[in-house]
């Protein structure tokens, strides 16, 4: 059976660094803070990696809190789905000057369209 | 104001060195996230959204001028150059890096802070009166009580794993300025028929998914029994408590379901049978009510000529002195309440730039000391009248002058969506919206007192069921939905607010807030606040307004 049952697609992973506690993102190869770059499963396979990676890098000590959340994919990024992992992903939306909104204004751009 | 003796230094630093030990063995590997989880929350530090959250504490509010220019050199090493105050009148960094924790641990313990205690399931920061030794009201300081219970609730071994969070307040009057009783223990420092001073207990009040008023447990506690008497009661809530169910685990469950008059009976059987401390409480006590003695006050005349003058020539001081000055049991004085709202703005936000001019204005005007309050804003107690103009232009250069205290636009609210991790819905927006929609000042002055109170989630940080209107942040078919109650008390007539009708959407907020608010202006009698007009009316005067035209029409 599938480790992400139940998970609705198409699917990115989220989580904190543990040392920094800023938000990232799993890609191909590792983590970024870019969401942009977040590797986006739309297939059941896909996401149960993501699924292995979060358990395997929540015991490598890397990260914590780490868990999959549909996007949709908008302009070419993924857009999380709930209103909590988009501020998540973005930033406080009363500080649009901090935050991954600030840091990846092309990513926030894309997501806001 | 207290200072640390050899032992609260060694204490704290202490648990400096110690909790340096844990977040380098977090940082090895050696400790995993579920081990260390309840390490960090013990010294204040949560995982919020964006990065890890510090709680600081600061015990019953007061703060001295050196202290907050330490907040400001961490906000700027540290963090984002700006701290946020909360209702437990702790100060909050937002984006701290797990790695530099033990570093600010050391700053802090550098001007005698900390932040043990400000989260887990233990005895929490002890609140108390801003307006603590300078209220003509008051019986006594009920800092040095607040200040003994502090040093007595600290890692207190028995105490350290309780069923859940417990959180204790300290007034000395009969009006309550500190939400006493919505406290797990409210202390009350009374003066019995025969003229002493002891202490009205009372026990079970909370906000939360179940708000609860508290209730009286002891009417009169002599002096010199406190700690024993509390830890009594502290002991039966360990051992009846629930710990099956987080949400039924705060005593103010125990004491709804047990009934206070078995609650009683229970902590009167554990204090008759436990040790008694009175004399080593009564020197303790002694030492620490020294160091808050009497500050050096000049002797000034009742009435400020200077500042007179001032209000009659200046309307925009005059504006802002109406709601701002609380009057001082000392002639020639005020305390000075300092809004943390600007119309727009984030309550209860603070820059570093701010924190170091108010550091300076907190020098040169009030003896080096200010107080947080429970609403997100700030008070500089000891100000000489004579130089409440001088102050007010220094103020208002740096934002620091809104004149709205107490009134629509001065508004708590609790951090929501925007930082927590345990938010359903946005704060601050609303906060944002509504200040922003009553922002004319004419007519903030015209709807006088009305406290409005925002939660991000049912655990009420904002305060919300005791706000005059309480509005809670839920999610709601994948939408963010905000329920809005009314009636809702946060003074010595503490009341739990009624909800109003069903969840509106964001954009309908203000809109509704300024219906029932026109209900207040149209049906109120001669110099009637709106808290008085709603009990007056009841809630359900207020409903059709609330929900609309529409509505109204169909009705």
């Amino acid at each position: 059976m599938s480790a992400t049952k139940g998970q609705p697609l198409p699917a990115i992973l989220i989580a904190n660094d543990l040392r920094e506690g800023h938000v990232v993102f799993r890609t191909a190869v590792g983590w970024t803070r870019d969401p942009a770059r977040a590797r986006v499963a739309t297939d059941r396979d896909a996401a149960d990696v993501l699924a292995v990676e979060a358990v395997q890098a929540v015991a490598r000590q890397e990260v914590i809190d780490a868990y999959l959340i549909d996007v949709d994919v908008r302009n070419g990024v993924p857009v999380p789905r709930h209103f909590r992992e988009r501020f998540k992903t973005l930033g406080p939306s009363v500080h649009p000057e901090l935050g991954k909104q600030a840091e990846f204004a092309a990513y926030a751009s894309a997501a806001a369209e | 104001m207290y200072r640390y003796d050899e032992f609260d230094e060694r204490f704290v630093r202490e648990r400096v060195a110690q909790f340096r030990d844990q977040v380098d063995r977090r940082l090895s590997g050696s400790l995993t996230e579920d081990e260390f989880r309840p390490l960090r929350l013990q010294n204040g530090l949560y995982l919020q959204l964006h990065a890890y959250m510090l709680r600081i504490a600061i015990p019953y509010g007061s703060l001295s001028s050196r202290q907050l220019r330490q907040l400001a050199r961490i906000a700027d090493a540290y963090d984002k150059g700006y701290g946020h105050f909360t209702t437990r009148t702790n100060l909050q960094f937002n984006w701290i890096k797990l790695r530099d924790v033990p570093d600010i641990l050391d700053l802090l313990a550098d001007v005698e802070m900390h932040c043990i205690q400000t989260s887990g399931n233990d005895v929490r920061n002890v609140t108390a009166d801003q307006f603590a030794g300078v209220a003509g009201d008051e019986i006594e300081d009920p800092r040095p009580v607040a200040e003994l219970l502090r040093q007595w609730s600290s890692l207190h071994p028995e105490f350290s794993f309780l069923p859940r969070k417990f959180k204790i307040a300290v007034i000395a009057s009969a009006a309550d300025r500190a939400v006493l009783k919505s406290h797990d223990v409210g202390v009350r420092i009374v003066r019995n028929k025969a003229g002493e001073i002891g202490y009205q207990i009372l026990a079970g009040g909370g906000l939360g998914r179940t708000p609860m008023v508290g209730k009286v447990v002891r009417d009169f506690l002599p002096r010199g029994q406190l700690l024993a008497y509390l830890e009594a009661l502290l002991r039966v809530y360990n051992a009846d408590g629930r710990r099956d169910n987080k949400f039924k685990a705060r005593i103010k469950i125990l004491v709804h379901e047990i009934g206070v008059e078995t609650f009683r009976e229970r902590v009167e059987a554990e204090f008759a049978a436990g040790p008694s401390y009175a004399d080593d409480e009564t020197a303790e006590l002694a030492r620490i009510a020294a160091s808050f003695a009497q500050k050096n006050y000049e002797r000034l005349p009742a009435r400020s000529e200077t500042f007179e003058a001032a209000r009659k020539t200046d309307p925009a001081f005059a504006e802002w002195v109406v709601n701002s000055l609380f009057s001082h049991k000392v002639d020639g004085y005020a305390a000075v309440t300092v809004s943390l709202k600007p119309v727009g703005g984030v309550p209860g936000d603070m820059t570093s730039a701010q924190m170091r001019l108010f550091a300076d204005l907190t020098d040169r005007y009030s003896l080096g000391e200010l107080r947080v309050t429970h609403a997100q804003n700030l008070v500089l107690p000891y100000v000489k009248q004579d130089e409440l103009h001088a102050l007010w232009k220094e103020l208002a250069g740096a934002r620091l002058a809104t004149p709205n205290v107490g009134l629509v636009t001065d508004i708590i609210s609790c951090p929501g969506l925007d930082y927590c991790a345990l938010a359903t819905a946005r704060s601050i927006p609303i906060a944002q919206a509504i200040a922003t929609r009553f922002a004319d000042k004419a007519r903030q002055a015209d709807i006088g007192p009305l406290q409005i109170k925002i939660s991000g989630c049912i655990n009420a940080c904002g305060h919300h069921h005791v706000g005059h209107i309480g509005i809670l942040g839920l999610e709601k078919r994948g939408q963010e939905s905000y329920q809005v109650t009314l009636g809702g008390d946060s003074s010595e007539n503490m009341a739990i607010g009624e909800l109003l009708g069903p969840g509106l959407t964001a954009d309908e907020v203000p809109d509704a807030i300024e219906r029932v608010v026109g209900v207040y202006l149209a049906q109120r009698r001669a110099g009637e606040t709106f808290i008085e007009a709603v009990k007056r009316l009841g809630v359900g005067a207020f409903k059709a307004a609330f929900l609309g035209g529409a509505q109204n029409e169909a009705a």
